[in-house]
C-alpha cells in the first residue's frame, strides 16, 4: 500500500495534462506548485527526519535560482583590488548542476556551523543566512541587477551529439521537467529514509544519547542530511529560474519558506508521502479558490483550512489519514502494530 | 586477575563548585563482573558518564584497553569497544523493538562509515541488509524479545524496554558493557532473570561494569564491588567483605530510611 501509493499518484500526474488540456493558467499553477513541493520534500528531510527547522530553507532555493541563472546568462563583476571576474554563458543544464553542488555547499557549511548547537540556534543560524543572501542579491546590482531582476534566462535545452538538441519552452514541457526531477528527489529521500542513514537519523531524532551509545555520529549524519536537502532545494530553484526565466531577490521572500514549512507540517512531517500530498494542497488550494472568492477571503479560508487540518490530524493529513484506515480495519485484522508494520517476516 | 580493561585514573568532576567526583580510582579486569554501589548522590551515573564521554572529567582519565578516552565523543568510545545502558530512555520509542535493534547495528556489517550515503543511494545495500536482519533477530531472540519484534518500543513494559537496551548494547559488539541500573523497578522475577542474562553476557566474552541499587541482586551476581559515597572510594573487594565493611555499613546507615533499608536487604544476604 504504502509503495503502491507513490507509484499511482506519479500515474495521475503524468495523466492530469491529458486530462485537463494544456490551458496554461492550470499548468502554470501545477508547475510552480510542483517545484515547491521538491522544496518541500528537501525541507522535510532535515525538519521530519532529523527534527531541525531550517527556516532559512529558501536561501538554497535562491542560491540555486541565482547560480543557475548566473552560469547561463554569464557575468563580468568586479570583486574588488581591481581584479574582475568575467563569465561566457553556458547552457542551462550545467547551471542546473551548478545549482545543486554551489546549494550543497551551502548547506554544508550552514550544518557544520550550527549542528554543533543545534535546535533554537539552527532556527536562528539558517534565518540569519537567507536574510544575508537575500540582501547580497538585493545589493550586489553588478552582478545581480538588484531589484531590477535577471531577465532573459535562458530555457532548458537538452542536447545529445547527433541527434540535435531540444529546447524546453513549453509549459507542457516544463511540466514534466519538473514532474521527473521531483520524482528523482522522492526515490532518492525514499532510499536514504530506508537505509542505515535513515535510521541513524531517526535514532538521533527520537534518542540522540542512545543513537550516540551505539556509534551514531551526530554531527556528520545531520551535516550529510543538510547537504542532500540543501542540494534539493537548490535543484528546485533552478528549475524556477529556467522556467520563469526571470528572478528577482523576491525569490528570497521569507513567506515562501512558511509556505513550504505549511506543505510539509500539514502532510505530515517525517512521512515519504506528506510534503506531496502537502505541497499538491496548500499549493493548489490558491487556484481552487481564486474563481469562487474575493482575494481577501481566499487567505481566511487558507488559513481555516490549514487550522482545521492541524486540529483535526495534529500530525499532518499523512500519518492521520494512516491512522483513520488502520482503526477502521482494526476489529478485523487484529494487532494493527503488527499488521502494517510487518518488519520480522522472513 | 587478568590485565585491566579499564582504568579510572584518579577521576574528578566538578559542576562550578559541586565536587559529584572527588577522586575516584579503580580498574575493572577483563571478563570480571564488578558494581559500582553507593547512596544516592554518590556520584555513581555521574562517573558512568565519564566514562562513556557524555561528560568530560575536570581530572584525571579513563583509559579502556590501553587508549585513554580523554576528548573522545560518545559515538567514537562505542566504537573503541565500550558500549552502555540508560537507567531511564533505553529505547528509540517510536520505532519497532526490531527496528531499535536495526539502529543499534549501524556501526556493523562493513567499515562503510565514508560510503555511507553512497552505499544508500546505489542499491549496494541489498546484501548487507539481508545480513543485519538476521543479526537484530539472532540478537533480540537472545535477550528474549523474539515475539515482541513487531511492536513499538515505548510501548512496552518497562523491564523488556530495559531488555531492548541491553540488545542496543550488544549490537555495537561491545568488549566492555556498562550497566545504568538495569533492574530498577524490576519485580523478583524479571531481577532474577536479568541476573541470568548478565552471566550469560559475561559468558561472550563481555565484561560487565553495573551501577545499581538493589543489594541483594548486586550481591549476588557481582565478582568484585566499588562503594562510592560523597564523591569518593569507600571501599573495594569481594562481595562477602564488602557486607561486613564497616566504612559501608555506616555511609549506608548515616542515609535516609530508603538507604537504610538497602543496607538491610545487603545484611540479610549476608546472613542467608
Amino acid at each position: 500500500m504504502t509503495r503502491l501509493l507513490p507509484v499511482l499518484l506519479l500515474a495521475a500526474l503524468a495523466a492530469l495534462p491529458l486530462a485537463l488540456g494544456t490551458e496554461p493558467y492550470l499548468l502554470n499553477a501545477l508547475i510552480t506548485t510542483g517545484i515547491l513541493t521538491i522544496g518541500a520534500m528537501s525541507l522535510n528531510l532535515l525538519l521530519g527526519y532529523t527534527g531541525q527547522l531550517s527556516l532559512g530553507h529558501i536561501a538554497f532555493f535562491g542560491i540555486g535560482a541565482y547560480v543557475s541563472a548566473l552560469t547561463s546568462l554569464g557575468f563580468d563583476v568586479e570583486i574588488g583590488f581591481g581584479y574582475r571576474v568575467a563569465h561566457e554563458p553556458w547552457p542551462a543544464a550545467t547551471g542546473f548542476l551548478l545549482a545543486v553542488a554551489a546549494a550543497g555547499a551551502c548547506g554544508w557549511l550552514i550544518g557544520r556551523l550550527s549542528f554543533r548547537v543545534r535546535g533554537a540556534y539552527f532556527v536562528i543560524v539558517t534565518i540569519s543566512f537567507a536574510e544575508v543572501v537575500r540582501l547580497v542579491a538585493l545589493n550586489w546590482v553588478e552582478l545581480t541587477q538588484g531589484p531590477l531582476a535577471l531577465t532573459g534566462i535562458p530555457a532548458f535545452t537538452f542536447g545529445l551529439p547527433g541527434l540535435g538538441s531540444w529546447t524546453l519552452r513549453t509549459k507542457l514541457q516544463n511540466y514534466y521537467l519538473v514532474l521527473g526531477v521531483g520524482t528523482l528527489c522522492y526515490a532518492l529521500i525514499a532510499r536514504m529514509v530506508r537505509s542505515r542513514f535513515g535510521r541513524a537519523m531517526r535514532g538521533l531524532k527520537e534518542n540522540e544519547p542512545l543513537a550516540l551509545s551505539v556509534g551514531i555520529n551526530a554531527t556528520r549524519t545531520l551535516t550529510v542530511a543538510a547537504v542532500v536537502s540543501a542540494a534539493m532545494a537548490g535543484a528546485a530553484g533552478s528549475l524556477y529560474a529556467h522556467y520563469l526565466r526571470i528572478i528577482d531577490p523576491d525569490v528570497f521572500l521569507f513567506a515562501t519558506t512558511v509556505t513550504m514549512v505549511i506543505m510539509v507540517v500539514g502532510g505530515g512531517k517525517g512521512t515519504l508521502m506528506g510534503p506531496v500530498v502537502g505541497g499538491l494542497i496548500f499549493g493548489l488550494l490558491p487556484v481552487a479558490l481564486r474563481p469562487v472568492m474575493a482575494p481577501e477571503a481566499q487567505w481566511i479560508v487558507y488559513g481555516i483550512v490549514l487550522i482545521l487540518i492541524l486540529f483535526l490530524m495534529p500530525r499532518g493529513i499523512v500519518p492521520g489519514a494512516a491512522a483513520l484506515l488502520a482503526r477502521g480495519r482494526a476489529p478485523r485484522a487484529g494487532n494493527t502494530i503488527l499488521k502494517s508494520r510487518p518488519a520480522v517476516q522472513r | 586477575m587478568s590485565a585491566a580493561i579499564l582504568s579510572v585514573a584518579h577521576v574528578g568532576v566538578r559542576f562550578g563548585g559541586l565536587v559529584a567526583i572527588a577522586d575516584l580510582h579503580f580498574d575493572v579486569a577483563q571478563g570480571e563482573i564488578v558494581s559500582l554501589i553507593g547512596p544516592n548522590g554518590a556520584g555513581k551515573t555521574t562517573a558512568f558518564n565519564v566514562m562513556t564521554g557524555f561528560l568530560k572529567p575536570s581530572q584525571g582519565e579513563v583509559r579502556f584497553r590501553g587508549t585513554s578516552l580523554t576528548g573522545l565523543q560518545p559515538h567514537e568510545i562505542t566504537r573503541l569497544g565500550l558500549s552502555r545502558t540508560f537507567q531511564r530512555t533505553s529505547v528509540f520509542p517510536d520505532d519497532t523493538v526490531f527496528e531499535n535493534v536495526m539502529i543499534g547495528l549501524h556501526r556493523q556489517g562493513g567499515g562503510m562509515s565514508r560510503t555511507l550515503l553512497l552505499d544508500a543511494l546505489l542499491a549496494r545495500t541489498r546484501a548487507s541488509e539481508r545480513a543485519l536482519r538476521e543479526r537484530a533477530e539472532a540478537l533480540l531472540d537472545w535477550v528474549g524479545l523474539a515475539g515482541r519484534a513487531g511492536e513499538k518500543a515505548g510501548a512496552l513494559a518497562y523491564g523488556e524496554q530495559r531488555l531492548v537496551g541491553v540488545a542496543l548494547a550488544l549490537a555495537t559488539e561491545p568488549a566492555m558493557l556498562l550497566l545504568d541500573e538495569p533492574v530498577s523497578g524490576m519485580n523478583a522475577s524479571e531481577t532474577r532473570i536479568f541476573v541470568r542474562l548478565i552471566r550469560q553476557i559475561r559468558e561472550r566474552g563481555i565484561t560487565v561494569l553495573l551501577v545499581e541499587h538493589d543489594m541483594p541482586m548486586v550481591m549476588e551476581v557481582s565478582d568484585r564491588i566499588v562503594v562510592l559515597n560523597h564523591g569518593r572510594l569507600i571501599a573495594e573487594g569481594r562481595p562477602e567483605a564488602i557486607r561486613s565493611d564497616p566504612a559501608v555499613i555506616e555511609a549506608y546507615l548515616g542515609q535516609g530510611s530508603a538507604a537504610r533499608r538497602a543496607a538491610a536487604g545487603a545484611r540479610e544476604v549476608a546472613h542467608a
